[in-house]
């Protein structure tokens, strides 16, 4: 019946660009963002009725301090803590990228942080307080600690991957399932711990504050792993095969690569990153165990390392771009709670800016071409 | 009540909020977009429910409808968004997906504080029972007649599906657009409209879940907790290898390893809390065995996860 209907013409058709030059696509990618913090500020005026300016005023302060209601200590607080949570976020970014960079979709950041923080706290509460009698039993507890972190998280990752390179078992949906064990297991090793008590301190196994601050430790350890991470991806060996894979696994297979090697070498490296921070995590900053002390930045990564393009450089920008709102809208909530803000409204802004780059990416891609009309009578 | 029905009937009772989320994303996945936005659809999907409650109070059966019908516009609205960027814009699946549950998840957490909840209480009366005179059938009455419309609702609803796609035509193109949706194309079926459609339509469904979380299983209070039923829900989904019909007994599975450790005397909290892992080990079994098995009858969509471009190649 279809040769029956009148053929309609498509207003329009998509067709792939080809590539833009960087300004162009820097240029379209900044508007984007810009767009969706004018929408974000017309969404709050219309909720709180104030102006726009002293509620950005307060997410800068929420972000970096204020020197009108705070002293200097707290203003020093506040770009420590910035500093810290960017930090912790950017690497579990940079943890997840390779596998993303060969199409891996990992999604199980989540729960490889949280196997290697529960792996460490174990290490830390079960074995610390027998190893650190000495000094150098202290050192044996904290790089016991830090690889029971490394192998926790590899571990988590590594499962999911072995189904993948063998039977291809689809590997968003594992490495998800995944995410929940650990939150249960956490839970589990919580009761065996505190059967009564809902609160877990862990006394052992804390990592010596560098230069008095416990954030240094996790800021040196995201520097260096930017750095590394960069070379690791451009110009290694690795990096290259990485790449190849997330091309095309046939050009890689007939370039003689085992695909099946590179995704467990690859998760197992991802993994291990994500162990390690969750050690850090549980060693150095929270000295404690529970389901959310990954603040949520298992999913977020994904989201900063994708928003980077996979590049480290730039997720530094887009992990403190993340960052930066979310502490603004945690300073919102107690600014403007009077008007009914509450500490979710960070979490809108995060969603419609995302929302606006991502959509952008297509008219980055793609471009639109209107087709003509024709006259009628044609 | 003895111990077995009351097992029983709480099994079923919770297996209806996984029921709803995931035959509204079999319905996304048949159409190859593997929707991780899942749960902030559900949260989003409460708070339109709550939202329609609070816009004409508590009226006999009118309440319960515009519960209903708000909870599918809003979660149907948040599927419409996500179709927007994965379908017509070709953004990533899983990323997008996450967006929109941080962002169905904050809207929801954000606004529910704004509606007014006076009357949920009373109207949680109409979503508890369908049959008031179940006492009468001695067990029989108690163990399949006890509950409210929306649970019936959600088993309807995921038979309607599956015969939907078995069975006829619209059913049979929907699962090619999901299995090959270039050879759909060339077959003329319009693949955009079918994949906004189902997206549409399943993120309806999941809403009703969370509504129903809302109003049935907590009696009209408030708990933020519909999010981790939203990820069982995606795991039911693997669970029930993409088909409703199975879904029904997976979720009431899932309802009954869920409710085990509140009816096994004598078993200690840390065990408690083992079972929670339960549902998500038996999913990875069946992922894994799917995978290993290779049968076409129980694998994803071909085309799952992955976004249609006609001009590619």
């Amino acid at each position: 019946m279809v040769e029956a209907k009148k053929i309609k013409e498509p207003l329009f058709h998509i067709t792939k660009r080809a590539p833009m030059p960087i300004w162009k696509t820097i240029l379209i990618r900044a508007s984007a963002v810009l767009i969706a913090i004018l929408l974000s500020s017309v969404i709050i005026i219309l909720i709180t009725g104030q102006n726009p300016f002293s509620i950005f005023a307060s997410m800068f302060h929420g972000a970096f301090g204020d020197a009108a209601t705070q002293n200097k200590a707290g203003v020093a607080d506040t770009r420590r803590r910035l500093l810290q949570e960017m930090a912790i976020l950017l690497s579990i970014a940079l943890a997840v990228t390779p596998a993303f960079k060969m199409k891996f979709w990992n999604i199980g950041a989540q729960g490889q942080v949280l196997m290697g923080a529960l792996l460490s706290a174990i290490v830390a509460r079960d074995l610390g307080v027998s190893l650190e009698t000495t000094d150098l039993g202290s050192a044996v507890n904290l790089i016991l600690m830090l690889l029971a972190g490394a192998f926790g998280g590899a571990l988590w990752a590594v499962i999911p991957a072995i189904f993948k390179a063998k039977w291809n078992t689809n590997e968003t949906l594992f490495t998800l399932m995944m995410n929940y064990i650990v939150i249960c297991l956490i839970g589990v090793v919580r009761k065996i711990w505190e059967p009564n008590n809902d609160s877990i301190i862990i006394a052992n196994g804390h990592f010596p504050d560098l230069f008095g601050q416990k954030y240094v430790g996790i800021l040196l350890f995201a520097i260096a792993l930017t750095a590394f991470m960069f070379f690791y991806l451009k110009k290694s060996k690795h990096g290259y095969e990485i790449s190849l894979v997330g091309e095309s696994v046939n050009s890689a297979k007939y370039a003689g690569i085992s695909v099946a090697k590179i995704t467990i070498r690859t998760l197992i490296f991802s993994g291990a990153i994500c162990g390690i921070v969750g050690a850090m995590l549980v060693g150095s900053i929270d000295h404690n165990i529970s389901t959310t002390l990954d603040r949520g930045y298992g999913f977020t990564a994904i989201l900063v390392s994708w928003l980077a393009k996979f590049n480290p450089l730039f997720m530094i920008l887009t992990s403190f771009l993340v960052v930066f709102f979310l502490k603004g809208g945690a300073q919102l909530a107690d600014d403007f709670g009077k008007y009914g803000v509450t500490n979710s409204f960070g979490d809108i802004i995060i969603g419609i800016i995302f929302f606006f780059i991502i959509g952008c990416e297509f008219f980055i891609a793609y471009s639109i071409k209107f087709h003509k009309k024709k006259k009628a009578g044609n | 009540m003895d111990i077995f029905t009351a097992y029983f009937t709480g099994a079923v009772g919770y297996s209806a909020i996984l029921l709803f989320g995931s035959t509204g994303e079999i319905l996304t996945e048949k159409a190859g977009h593997l929707n991780l936005g899942i749960p902030g659809i559900m949260c989003f999907g409460a708070l339109g429910g709550c939202f329609g409650v609070s816009l004409i109070g508590n009226v006999p059966v009118v309440s319960m409808l515009m519960a209903i019908l708000f909870a599918f516009l809003f979660a149907g609205a948040l599927g419409l968004l996500y179709s927007l960027f994965t379908v017509s814009l070709r953004c990533n699946q899983n990323i997008t997906g996450l967006i929109i549950t941080t962002f169905g998840v904050g809207c929801t957490n954000f606004f529910i504080n704004k509606i007014s909840s006076v009357s949920f209480a009373k109207v949680a009366k109409q979503f508890t029972q369908l049959f008031p005179s179940y006492k009468d059938l001695g067990v029989f009455g108690e163990l399949f007649l006890s509950y409210g419309f929306m649970v019936y609702f959600a088993i309807i609803i995921a038979v309607f599906v599956a015969v939907f796609m078995k069975r006829t035509r619209a059913g049979l193109q929907l699962r090619a657009v999901g299995e090959n949706p270039a050879t759909a194309d060339a077959a003329g079926i319009n693949v955009g409209l079918y994949k906004y459609l189902a997206t549409f339509i399943g993120s309806g469904i999941a809403g009703l879940g969370g509504v129903y979380y809302v109003f049935t299983y907590l009696n009209g209070a408030w708990e933020y907790k519909i999010d981790a039923l939203g990820w069982l829900s995606i795991a039911l989904v693997i669970f029930s290898v993409w088909k409703p019909n199975l879904a029904i007994l997976g979720s009431f599975m899932f309802g009954l390893l869920y409710n085990a450790k509140a009816y096994i005397p004598g078993i200690s909290a840390p065990m408690k809390e083992a079972f929670g892992i339960a549902p998500y080990l038996v999913t990875i079994i069946v992922l894994i065995i799917t995978s290993i098995a290779g049968s076409k009858n129980v694998q994803p969509p071909a085309s799952l996860g992955l976004n249609y471009f006609r001009e590619d190649r």
